[in-house]
């Protein structure tokens, strides 16, 4: 596809959860709780009015699933500020000053002053049904190969709570309470949201962006590992509209997520076209098929309390129509549907089937007055919620007039996404009044620029000069954020029979391979490789024992690891020691050195590794037996 | 506008007001938005926009520049227009707002939380109490309940006895939670009802979704449209929005300050349960009066010089002689445990009882009685005519007594109200059930 023809602009926006000791807003811990909840707290949300004095579309829409929520709450790892029964308490200093530090390296221009704002967000993943978020820097960049990329914004905000999980609505009753569970220990974890402008052109552009945004990230005292870091990528073409597509994972899959929604687009603005050829219509009554499906053998159908329908005029085809591979226009539309609490929808461009016969189809065809160019779609539930679905459905038919709709969408596994909602406006951000105003004085920032973090290229670039190491080892270094470890040990080595490339090697490669066999080398401080690397550079130990006694405090990290070579015999034996035992082997064989002369030094010095292994140099091995043959002839 | 100073010539050098869209220049950092209101309290080198992403932020203005880009209207919080439809089936209630957080919204002035809504905003933000009953709404006050007053409880009392007249069936008043307490209680000795009167407030304001106001104004209903023709209280039961408690008016206490579920009946149980506007269950063990049982009767003489005191280690007596010099009319002391102060006070307060001022001892235990037999402190409280609070807490012994005194100024009368159950506040029997719940 040619890209720039099309038009595609691209956008990312990047939440990072920063490791600080505290949450944003109260003195909660920063961790996720492995342990069951304590108590739970049910409430109903309501959309409220922002100081604009509109109600939020996406707000609203949310609001119309009557959701209620079931939040899990802990006696002592969680407090009353999450379950929205304290007001907040004073900004987190330590998440500002890290948030302007990540600013500063993004070459952003810090705000004068923070404000905290309540974005609504009534989905019950907040328990006020707002985010707290305030802007903290705006006009920063970022280098990559593919050129510079605008950052925009960098705001610092709470992190929700964690959704664990949905009651299953049930198709026959409505009286049943449904809740959505959330746990409240993520809930108030601050994080940075970062957000480029528009102007990624280039579906691998995008990902690298990401990673390079990542590096810096990961140069500061962020949170590391799954769920610490949440990418959300905005995709439009010229013709299409903005689409926001949360929870991207995976940067590898995020060209091809591009690539389908760029896709998904075209088939929009095509089925647009083709509406408008075939001067479609979509009717607004929701008609009754109880009759014909009466006795209908269709599960599914029969199941249900109601069966309903809309007429789409002239979208014969269409409806089933594949927008994403393995995605037609229609899961389009029953996604709308869905939202009111269907399982899905049928259409008439996929039936006869799921047991509906085509004698049913006829008959509902005649019985509606429809004719082939038309599309029906069908909805089985009960007659509160039928209805409340279609209407979705007659709302998203008309919107296929327009083409691509405004759109928050969710990333599928496979590279495509899936309608969440509307895309929300900026009328759901109001202030916070809870908490005061927060002045950004000039010294502190000029004091954050005096103590940046290295940025990973030119910290590889610069241990690679100061350790001479190679570039790959270096690279690797960086990457696996070891390089400041690798500094720190190499700073207390005192010996000299050890080189820094020894160091890295174990840092970058030799750990890996631990930790890949099993072992848990985070019970491998860095003070018990100084201790380990400071043997082998007192020339204490072999580098073969190396791997071997970091194995040894993996599984006991309160073993010494001195102690260690000793109990396993690795200690290097002193010359005199080593002496010795070539003495003794030298003896026990000397009518093989009188026979064979220096011939004999060969299998000799086998025997002498073999006894020796792992406690003595072999240049020494060889020398001093060299010495004691030389004795013999 | 409260930009003050310098914000002031800055924007005026500018012809910028709030509401207008603008763009700031400053080291070469371009920022466009809608020039907000800043807090009167703020610093007057901010200005406060709004972007268009919704984010607010303050700029300092030195070395500032800024333009004019579009005039605009300043932002204003509206409702749709509201038509509330007389249906015969459904009961009618009264609505009467007096202010607080049930009925705060975000002023933007001092970007605090303010008393603004009206009760027919409060019927607009919550458009579904339409279904259960028809409304009357009357905006009495727009205050925070920390600044009522007992002239205000009498003013209350009248306007829900105007409405109670004129043949409503129920009556709601939408209050801040801070002193609702001391309100009830107010209501409960000024008032007999025949009908339902039922206080309710939140502790999360209204314009944030998570509100209480919905949940509580809801069941308020629900308990305005009851047979509990009493003085009540109405809110959460516990940390859901599920369960809300109706307690009595003289035997409720707020007892957390941010907590949903902050009022808890004190040596008493709630009446009744409520939810989704309806009675669950009544508590078969606490008295009330039915609807209908009782006429409307309205004694509103109030004495407003009256003094709450705190007894504490190391209290003096000058607290006392201040207040008799001041020329107060009557006091209610928080004593330590069964009812005691050090005996050194001993002197001040038979100087009150010869100048005819009533003192009544309460507890600042809260729960259980007080009782002034036990030792020999009290006992000598008891000989300087120091009147027992019962089990009534200090704040419910404090309104019994401005009511008592408006009724009467002999001493013995008022010793004699004081220690008659009037509206329910005086219980005899200790429940092992009137603890901590």
């Amino acid at each position: 596809m040619d890209w720039s023809e099309l038009g595609l602009k691209m956008g990312l926006e990047i939440h990072q959860q920063l490791n600080t000791k505290s949450k944003l807003f109260c003195p909660c811990e920063t961790e996720l709780v492995d342990e069951m909840f304590d108590e739970e707290i049910k409430r109903n949300l309501r959309p409220t009015q922002s100081e604009l004095g509109q109600i939020d579309r996406a707000a609203l829409q949310e609001s119309f699933r009557k959701m209620k929520f079931n939040y899990e709450a802990y006696y002592y790892h969680t407090c009353l500020v999450e379950t929205d029964d304290e007001p907040p308490h004073s900004l987190n200093q330590e998440a500002l000053e890290l948030s302007m530090v990540i600013a500063t390296l993004l070459n952003m221009q810090i705000v004068d002053e923070f404000h905290t704002m309540r974005k609504q967000v009534i989905d019950g993943s907040n328990t006020g049904g707002f985010q707290r978020t305030g802007l903290v820097a705006t006009n920063g960049y970022l280098d990559t190969p593919h050129g510079r990329v605008n950052i925009e914004n960098l705001c610092l905000e709470e992190d929700a709570s964690k959704r664990i999980a949905i009651d299953i609505k049930n198709n026959q009753s409505t009286s049943a309470e449904y809740y959505t569970h959330f746990r409240l220990d993520r809930l108030g974890i601050p994080l940075v949201e970062i957000t480029t402008d528009p102007s990624i052109h280039h579906p691998e552009q995008v990902k690298e962006v990401a990673y390079a945004l990542g590096q810096v990230l990961r140069s500061t005292n962020v949170k590391r590992g799954l769920g610490t870091i949440r990418q959300d990528l905005n995709i439009s073409i010229a013709k299409g509209a903005r689409c926001e597509i949360k929870g991207v994972q995976n940067l590898d899959l995020m060209p091809k997520i591009v690539e389908n929604e760029v896709q998904r687009q075209l088939k929009l603005i095509e089925i647009r076209e083709e509406l408008e050829k075939r001067n479609a219509k979509v009717l607004d009554e929701i008609h009754d098929l109880n009759i014909i499906f009466k006795n209908s053998s269709s599960k599914i159908i029969s199941g249900a309390e109601s069966v309903k329908c809309v007429v789409l005029k002239g979208f014969a085809g269409l409806v089933g129509e594949e927008v994403q591979e393995g995605r037609r226009f229609g899961t389009e539309i029953a996604s709308y549907a869905k939202k009111r609490g269907v399982s899905g929808i049928f259409h008439t461009d996929e039936l006869p089937a799921y047991g509906i016969t085509a004698e049913e189809v006829e008959s509902m065809k005649s019985h509606l007055n429809v004719d082939d160019g038309d599309a029906i779609i069908i909805v089985a539930h009960n007659e509160e919620i039928a209805i409340s679905a279609l209407e979705e459905v007659i709302r998203r038919a008309n919107m296929a007039f327009e083409g691509v709709i405004e759109e928050t969408r969710k990333s599928l596994d496979d590279g495509n996404t899936e309608y969440m909602r509307p895309l929300p406006t900026s009328s759901r951000m109001y202030l916070e009044t809870d908490i005061p105003l927060f002045k950004i004085e000039e010294d502190s920032i000029e004091n954050i620029k005096n103590n940046l973090p290295e940025l990973p290229d030119v910290k590889k670039e610069r241990i690679i000069k100061e350790y001479s190491l190679s570039d790959d080892l270096a690279n690797q270094l960086v990457r696996r954020l070891r390089a400041d470890d690798f500094e720190y040990i190499v700073s207390k080595i005192e010996g000299s029979n050890i080189d820094s490339t020894t160091i890295a090697s174990v840092l970058a490669y030799d750990l890996r391979e631990i930790k890949r066999e099993g072992y848990n080398i985070s019970n491998v401080n860095n003070e018990s490789l100084i201790s380990i690397f400071n043997l082998l550079a007192d020339s204490k130990i072999s580098k073969d024992a190396v791997n071997k006694i970091i194995i040894a405090i993996s599984e006991n990290p309160t073993l010494d690891p001195e102690e260690i070579a000793k109990n396993n015999n690795l200690l290097v034996l002193d010359e005199n020691e080593v002496l010795s035992i070539i003495e003794d082997i030298v003896a026990k064989n000397s009518s093989m050195v009188e026979e064979r002369k220096m011939g004999a030094m060969g299998p000799l010095m086998g025997m002498a590794m073999g006894k020796l292994k792992g406690k003595a140099d072999g240049k020494l091995v060889n020398k001093l037996l060299k010495n004691e043959i030389e004795k013999l002839i | 506008m409260s930009y003050k100073k310098l914000a002031k010539s800055f924007l005026d050098s500018a012809n910028v007001s709030i509401g207008d869209t603008v763009k700031v220049e400053k080291n070469k950092v371009f920022y466009e938005g809608m020039l907000l209101d800043r807090s009167e309290d703020s610093d007057d080198g901010y200005i406060v926009l709004k972007l268009d992403s919704g984010y607010n932020l303050g700029v300092n203005i030195s070395d500032a520049k800024i333009e004019l880009i579009k005039k605009g209207k300043e932002p204003k919080i509206q409702f749709d227009s509201l038509k509330i439809e007389e249906d015969t089936n459904k009961m009618d209630i009264s609505i009467i707002s007096t202010g607080g957080t049930v009925s705060s919204v975000i002023d933007y002035k001092t970007g605090a939380v303010h008393p603004a809504f009206t009760a027919d905003d409060l019927l607009r933000a919550n458009p579904e109490l339409l279904d259960i009953a028809n409304y009357k709404v009357k905006a009495l006050y727009n205050i925070l309940s920390e600044n009522m007053k007992p002239e205000y409880w009498v003013e209350a009392a009248n306007s829900i006895a105007n409405e109670i007249s004129d043949g409503v069936d129920g009556v709601v008043v939408a209050h801040g939670t801070d002193t609702m307490h001391y309100t009830s209680a107010a209501l409960s000795f000024i008032l007999e009802t025949p009908v339902p009167v039922v206080v309710t407030g939140a502790q999360r304001s209204s314009d944030r979704p998570s509100t209480d106001a919905y949940l509580n104004l809801f069941n308020s209903i629900g308990a305005a449209k009851s047979e509990i023709a009493d003085i009540t209280v109405c809110m959460h039961e516990g940390l859901d929005d599920g369960y809300c408690c109706l307690h009595k008016g003289t035997k409720v206490r707020k007892m957390h300050t941010s907590r949903r579920d902050t009022f808890r009946s004190i040596n008493s149980e709630p009446i009744a349960r409520l939810k989704d506007s309806k009675i669950i269950n009544i508590n078969p063990n606490v008295d009330y009066n039915k609807r209908d049982s009782r006429d409307l009767i309205l004694r509103d003489k109030l004495e407003s010089k009256i003094a709450i005191i705190k007894s504490f280690p190391g209290i003096k007596n000058e607290l006392i002689d201040y207040h008799i010099d001041k020329g107060f009319k009557g006091l209610v002391i928080e004593g330590t445990g069964l009812g005691h102060v050090p005996d050194y006070m001993l002197d001040s307060i038979k100087r009150a009882n010869d100048e005819n001022i009533p003192i009544i001892m309460t507890s600042q235990c809260l729960y259980g009685k007080v009782n002034m037999n036990v030792y020999s402190t009290g006992r000598k409280l008891i000989n300087a005519n120091v009147i027992s609070g019962g089990d009534m807490t200090p704040e419910v012994a404090y309104v019994k007594l401005c009511w008592a005194l408006g009724q009467n100024d002999k001493f013995d009368e008022v010793k004699n109200i004081m220690e008659t159950n009037i509206a329910g506040e005086l219980s005899e029997k200790s429940s092992l059930k009137y603890f901590l719940n």
